[in-house]
């Protein structure tokens, strides 16, 4: 198979990919984070040949065409209609091919990114400055000191809104980032791999504590999840919490005011 | 004192413009390194979080506004056009002098704003609504400044369309135009379309503000990504008025020092030039890749994004293809100019990662975005400025700038900013993210952010060096020969050093087969 149509393949499978969309990925175990890294390597390696290509064609001729006479003068080519054309259009579609395989390929991971899987794990998240509140939906609230705690190997999907300025949830761990603001609600999702803690930050310029909103994402076994997320008796989990990183709900509702203006401190 | 104030002069107006794009610049610059001092540890230096602020405010907005914009569309546009184009003056030299008036005002308003006790911290982007709503800045003094300069970019717009569509010399055709006049014309047209964009979204910021209304405040329905799509349909065109006159400055000076054509002039011209044009204001959205817009739209621009590279990549085969059998001599201009095809080389090829959504997702708002715009827009724009200043300083003085330390000062800055930049597009891909004060989720950064600081140090002697030699040049260099690089432009074969009022004692009559970039029948 030669590079052109390895090239139209790429294109046309993105394309079904992209029409078929809706229906695909719900059972497929879908990592994005990895074909992220798969990716960012296919990419430094396409603009590195371009790179080395044209660094080393102007590093020749600057070195090559120097000045030896005074009275010398350069002589570059002059151009019929057809050699100035095609001068025009042969680096104009190289360029263009090589845009449509990137097109195509960053549209592949984009759908990766952007189609949550069925199984997903929903967490809803209210930014504010300067803090997050991660909402499990049964009346367990994370605040960004707790960290944002996950089941390993089920992917999570953030709802997200603002309550007042534009923020944005980033784990660099992940490769994922989307802002938050009042008035809509956005989402991401990512593939909590494996067990360990990950930093979340804010990546919205925010104010003074913008650089001080940050936490971390706590991925731990699915079993011990499932314990902390439902625990088997409510009420002695609220008069003694099993696990000293969860929180209460009703600490979680409570603590943001008085948090607001204090650096998550680690 | 006073002619220079009053001038009509549209060589004394670029010179003022180059005076205060420079003073912008130092300032801005002096922030920069106040702020790269502050991130050479985790933790609170010695600039607090709202002081930090308002510096980074500060010096993206004045670097941008202030000191790029005029200083190629202002300074060298105004100094070069009429002279290179064979004209007296521009079309309307006294609108040409109430627009570096605006643009003074403007830098006093913009210095004021530090001076009030609470000045902008809003960043250059003004986002809403943290802008509008939250921060206790006073918004107005950027709103204000950002008015006037906008003002005054387009009244210089229709100046210098008007002079170079109405005021070539006889028989100047359109196609013997230098490349540097092509490049501004793109520039100003550019200007002329999508500044009221600009204006009109900092003004409804400042209605939302200060006056009540609600265009950017969802709960009474208004829209807060409305702002950014007008911000930035302005705003992302705004690099190109900054990149393409900075080519056109290569593009003179590689043909000049390499006695050689303009390689493909006319793809140059129409694919590079006005392809950038048109294209490029099609791509505003991959500022909001992460900002919540609809997915198709996002993939949408993510195509034309990446398409750029068609009119970008021809206007730089242009700029290599020049030297080409080329016969180089190296000024310092030229050593800047080299070191640019550095530049647009890393700059651009990290703007193909940029430019694709999925990608962007991790390296939005990351350390690898700023690095990136800080080569192909910053610095390279910067290159350009300073290759103008050095390449047509015979031209403005009649006196020599000290070639050794011109280019001792060169080389300086050369290798700072690759110091500064190279660690953060580094710990930009691992995830350090922009405008932060402290990184102490990050302590692995420190030894990056470290050499990147002491980069920025060697750029600011370098910019000494720089500064030095151009004042000790200009008041006691020797005398410059007429033509010292043996050009063939206009402004060098047929006016004197510097030019005295009106240009040319005679305007000069253009033969069909002259060509100021052509030197091998010469």
């Amino acid at each position: 198979m030669n590079k052109r149509s390895i090239l139209l393949g790429t294109v046309a499978a993105a394309s079904l990919f992209a029409i078929g969309a809706g229906d695909a990925g719900a059972e497929v175990l879908n990592d994005h984070t990895e074909h992220w890294k798969e990716l960012w390597g296919h990419v430094l390696l396409d603009i590195g040949v371009i790179g080395v290509v044209f660094g080393l064609m102007a590093s020749y001729f600057l070195v090559a065409y120097r000045r030896s006479r005074d009275d010398q003068v350069g002589s570059g080519p002059k151009f019929s209609f057809a050699q100035s054309m095609a001068w025009a259009l042969i680096p104009a579609f190289v360029f263009m091919a090589d845009d449509f395989y990137l097109a195509a390929s960053g549209w592949k991971l984009w759908n990766d990114q952007r189609i949550v899987p069925e199984n997903a794990l929903e967490v809803k998240l209210t930014g504010r400055m300067w803090s997050w509140d991660f909402d499990y939906g049964n009346g367990k609230v994370n605040t960004n000191e707790d960290g944002l705690v996950v089941p390993q190997g089920k992917p999570v999907v953030m709802r997200m809104k603002s309550e007042d300025a534009v923020h944005s949830f980033f784990i660099p761990e992940y490769r994922i980032k989307e802002d938050l603001m009042p008035g809509r609600v956005t989402y991401l999702w990512f593939y909590p791999k494996s067990v360990g803690e990950y930093v979340f930050t804010c990546t919205e310029f925010c104010g003074t504590n913008h650089s001080n909103m940050w936490g971390k994402v706590k991925v731990i076994p699915a079993a011990e999840f499932d314990a902390w997320l439902n625990p088997p008796a409510a009420e002695e989990v609220a008069a003694a919490p099993a696990e000293g990183e969860a929180a209460m709900a009703a600490e979680g509702e409570a603590a943001p005011a008085a948090e607001a203006a204090a650096p998550a401190g680690h | 004192m006073k002619e220079w104030i009053f001038t009509t002069d549209h060589k004394r107006i670029g010179i003022l413009y180059l005076v205060g794009s420079i003073a912008a610049f130092a300032v801005a610059g002096l922030m920069a390194l106040g702020i790269r001092v502050e991130l050479m540890a985790p933790g609170t230096q010695f600039i607090e979080p709202d002081i930090y602020n308002v510096m980074l405010y500060f010096h993206g907005a004045a670097m941008i506004l202030a000191f790029l914009i005029p200083g190629l569309t202002g300074f060298l546009a105004n100094y070069l056009i009429p002279l290179m184009i064979g004209a007296h003056d521009v079309a309307f030299p006294r609108i040409n002098a109430f627009s570096v008036w605006l643009f003074w005002f403007a830098i006093v308003l913009a210095l004021l704003s530090l001076a009030i006790p609470n000045p902008p911290d809003i960043m250059w982007t003004g986002y809403v609504p943290y802008s509008s709503q939250y921060s206790s800045g006073n918004s107005s003094f950027y709103v204000f400044t950002v008015h006037m300069l906008g003002f005054s970019s387009i009244l210089g717009a229709v100046n210098f369309l008007c002079t170079v569509i109405f005021m070539r010399a006889p028989g100047l055709g359109w196609m013997q135009l230098n490349f540097f006049v092509w490049t501004i014309l793109g520039a100003f047209v550019i200007q002329l379309i999508f500044i009221p964009v600009l204006a009109a979204a900092v003004t409804l910021l400042l209605f939302d503000k200060y006056f009540g209304t609600a265009f950017f405040v969802p709960d009474k329905g208004g829209d807060v990504l409305l702002y950014q799509n007008l911000f930035w349909f302005y705003s992302h065109p705004a690099v190109y008025v900054i990149l393409l006159p900075a080519i056109g400055v290569f593009m003179d000076v590689i043909s000049t020092m390499a006695r050689n054509q303009v390689f493909n002039y006319k793809v140059a011209v129409f694919g590079g030039v006005w392809g950038v044009v048109l294209l490029g204001s099609d791509v505003w959205v991959h500022h909001l890749y992460t900002s919540g817009m609809a997915d198709w739209i996002r993939i949408g621009m993510m195509v034309t994004t990446l398409l750029i590279s068609i009119p970008v990549g021809l206007l730089i085969i242009s700029l290599v293809g020049t030297l080409y059998r080329g016969s180089i001599q190296f000024s310092t201009a030229m050593w800047y100019t080299a070191a640019s095809f550095w530049l647009i080389l890393i700059g651009g090829l990290t703007g193909i990662p940029l430019a694709m959504t999925s990608l962007t997702l991790h390296l939005a708002e990351t350390y690898f975005v700023m690095a990136h715009f800080h080569f192909i827009m910053g610095i390279t724009a910067t290159f350009a400025v300073f290759a103008g200043v050095y390449h047509w300083f015979p031209k403005m003085t009649g006196k020599m700038y000290n070639e050794s330390l011109g280019k001792l000062a060169m080389s300086l800055n050369f290798i700072g900013v690759n110091l500064i930049f190279w660690p953060l597009f580094i710990i930009g891909v691992e995830g350090m993210p922009r405008r932060y004060q402290d990184y102490q989720m990050f302590p692995q950064f420190e030894v990056s952010q470290w050499w990147s600081t002491i980069g920025a140090v060697v750029v600011a002697l370098s910019t000494i060096l720089m500064i030095w030699n151009w004042i000790s040049g200009a008041i006691w260099g020797p005398k410059a020969p007429s033509n010292p690089w043996g050009s063939v432009s206009l402004e060098w074969t047929h006016t004197e050093s510097p030019p005295g009022p009106g240009n040319f004692k005679e305007i000069p009559k253009i033969s069909p087969n002259w060509h100021p970039h052509e030197y091998s029948k010469a």
